[in-house]
């Protein structure tokens, strides 16, 4: 029975916490894009176009629903549930943090410990193309159909990589659960380095890393490889005819797929929730980053450079001050510090995904392949065979 | 809980199995043809495979699919007509289709050892270190012949899209 409930619980904050981020994370994207090409980004609803997020909501759920004619009704309406419900499913196996004690009530920081988390997520994503593959055919619509062609494509083409990528970590840490991983990246090398995959003998999981880092922008059909949804060839690939929240579902579903490879990119090579320093120099790391921002939004509130600064941003430097403070209370310590260190590291993994779309053009299609082929699946195989070969000398 | 599960399963397999046939367009098919491997998936999983549980969907469902889907999708193949149905075969069919079943089900109770009813959670063989020891042990040889069989499909397939090139 405390079972299920402390689950509910869980699962209420985790779908909270998940929910939000995905809304702010396009806001972020907006402002990070809008800031790279010199522009404001949004800035008309509340201090700083902070609720636009809600404003998007409100006019997706108000907006008119149109159903195309002649288009295949039962797959018209299933693809964009396939999409989200695959997306928001791997969220469940993703641990936050170490096992932590709620009033006496020992409990992990993760919804579901599964001995094949790794697993299960390749397999919920690799179901997840049906969404796309399916939206774009039933719609009725010559882009669509190129659109929903091209991700099927590429979306098996890239997994194979990917899944390489993803295996050769997995020799090192020996294990398929997420939460085992995360606890033999644990400790120090010579007192200063982390074991991390990325930094952890007997061959560092650098390059594997960066092969997943590319894999997983093609999985998520994001710039460079959003071929299938290429605004100057396809009007908007598969979801050109979807409108309301059905377009809203395949719109959350890409942020999701973010959200999702770059927490499993966290968990499998960069070490979870473990800090960058030993615990001792590191535990106070967030309450100086919080110090640090609060500081900073006073400067620019007591100088403001435009109308209502004064007012906005010191009230972001107290809600800072009081986030640093929350390091200090003894009991949420434990708790807070871990999520600290996995979100920051999830976080600056998306703002590299951001970064990337505002700087780099689209492939071209054929380009687009012959990469995966001839370049990504052959160093993702060297780098499994080099990782399985020192695993094997110096493991026994 | 395990068997209220598995009838459910099996029940959405079946239906799924049946619809791959009864269904006209190929896209619903080899839609239907992806629930029966989820849901052979999740029976899998009961009986304590989780590993090949996974493997099921990643490959069968998630990739070999797939690539049903796209060609089906790639050639837009549009729904089948039916064909004139002829007296003999709407006849024959349906008592033809009990005989096959009736003499498999003979063959199978004749020829093969007594099988008893598998109890869930009783067989804990299925994580994947036990798969992997296995594999690289004991079947060691069997392994690396699909594998090269493969392979050779593989090879055959450029050949043969080779020649149509030139």
């Amino acid at each position: 029975m405390t079972f299920i409930v402390v689950s509910l619980i869980k699962i209420a904050l985790v779908m909270a916490f998940f929910m939000t981020t995905l809304a702010y994370l396009q806001w972020i994207e907006r402002k990070v894009l809008s800031h790279i090409q010199l522009r404001v980004g949004p800035r008309r609803v509340g201090p700083h176009g902070l609720l636009q997020p809600l404003a998007d909501v409100v006019k997706l759920l108000t907006k008119e629903d149109v159903m195309p004619s002649y288009v295949n009704r039962f797959f018209y309406l299933l693809a964009p549930a396939i999409a989200i419900t695959l997306c928001l499913l791997s969220i469940a196996v993703m641990p936050f943090g170490p096992e932590i004690s709620v009033f006496g009530y020992r409990t992990e920081m993760q919804i579901t410990d599964l001995n094949i988390g790794i697993l299960f997520v390749l397999a919920v994503t690799s179901i997840g193309v049906y969404g796309i593959a399916l939206g774009g055919w039933a719609s009725n619509n010559k882009y669509s159909l190129i659109g929903g062609l091209r991700s099927a494509a590429q979306m098996v083409s890239y997994e194979l990589p990917m899944s390489i990528a993803i295996v050769a970590p997995l020799l090192l840490l020996n294990t398929l659960s997420f939460r085992h991983m995360v606890e033999n990246q644990g400790g120090y090398e010579f007192g200063f380095l982390p074991r991390w995959s990325i930094f952890q003998g007997p061959w560092p999981q650098i390059f594997g890393f960066i092969i997943y880092l590319i894999a997983a922008f093609a999985e998520t059909n994001r710039i460079p490889f959003d071929l299938p949804e290429a605004e100057n060839e396809l009007v908007a690939g598969y979801h050109t005819e979807y409108s309301s929240m059905k377009f809203a579902s395949f719109f959350m579903a890409e942020y999701a797929n973010m959200t999702t490879v770059c927490c499993i990119a966290t968990l499998l090579f960069l070490g979870g929730w473990h800090p960058l320093f030993p615990a001792p120099y590191s535990n106070f790391v967030p309450v100086v980053v919080f110090l640090l921002l609060a500081g900073v939004c006073f400067y620019h509130g007591l100088n403001p450079a435009r109308k209502w600064d004064n007012i906005t941003l010191p009230i972001v430097g107290v809600v800072a001050i009081v986030l640093a403070l929350l390091f200090f209370v003894p009991v949420l310590n434990t708790i807070l510090i871990p999520i600290f260190w996995f979100v920051s590291k999830v976080g600056f993994l998306l703002f590299v995904f951001i970064w990337v779309r505002g700087t780099l053009p689209r492939f071209r299609y054929d380009q687009l392949m012959k990469f995966a082929w001839t370049f990504l699946f052959p160093a993702a195989l060297i780098n499994l065979l080099i990782t399985g070969f020192l695993v094997a000398v110096a493991g026994h | 809980m395990n068997t209220i599960l598995f009838l459910i399963f099996a029940i959405i397999a079946v239906a799924c199995g049946l619809n791959l046939v009864l269904q006209k367009h190929p896209i619903s098919s080899a839609l239907s043809l992806v629930g029966v491997m989820a849901s052979l998936a999740v029976l899998y999983l009961q009986l304590g495979a989780e590993f090949l549980a996974a493997v099921q969907v990643i490959v069968y469902a998630g990739a070999i699919m797939v690539l049903f889907v796209f060609v089906i999708m790639l050639l837009n193949a549009g729904a089948e007509k039916s064909s004139n149905k002829s007296w003999f075969a709407q006849i024959i069919g349906l008592p033809l289709l009990l005989a096959f079943v009736a003499v498999m089900g003979f063959l199978i109770e004749a020829f093969l050892p007594p099988l008893r009813a598998a109890e869930f959670g009783e067989w804990v063989g299925g994580s994947a270190q036990q798969i992997g020891r296995v594999l690289f042990t004991e079947y060691l040889l069997p392994f690396e012949v699909t594998s090269i069989l493969i392979l050779i499909a593989i090879v055959g397939a450029v050949v043969l899209a080779r020649k149509e090139i030139d």
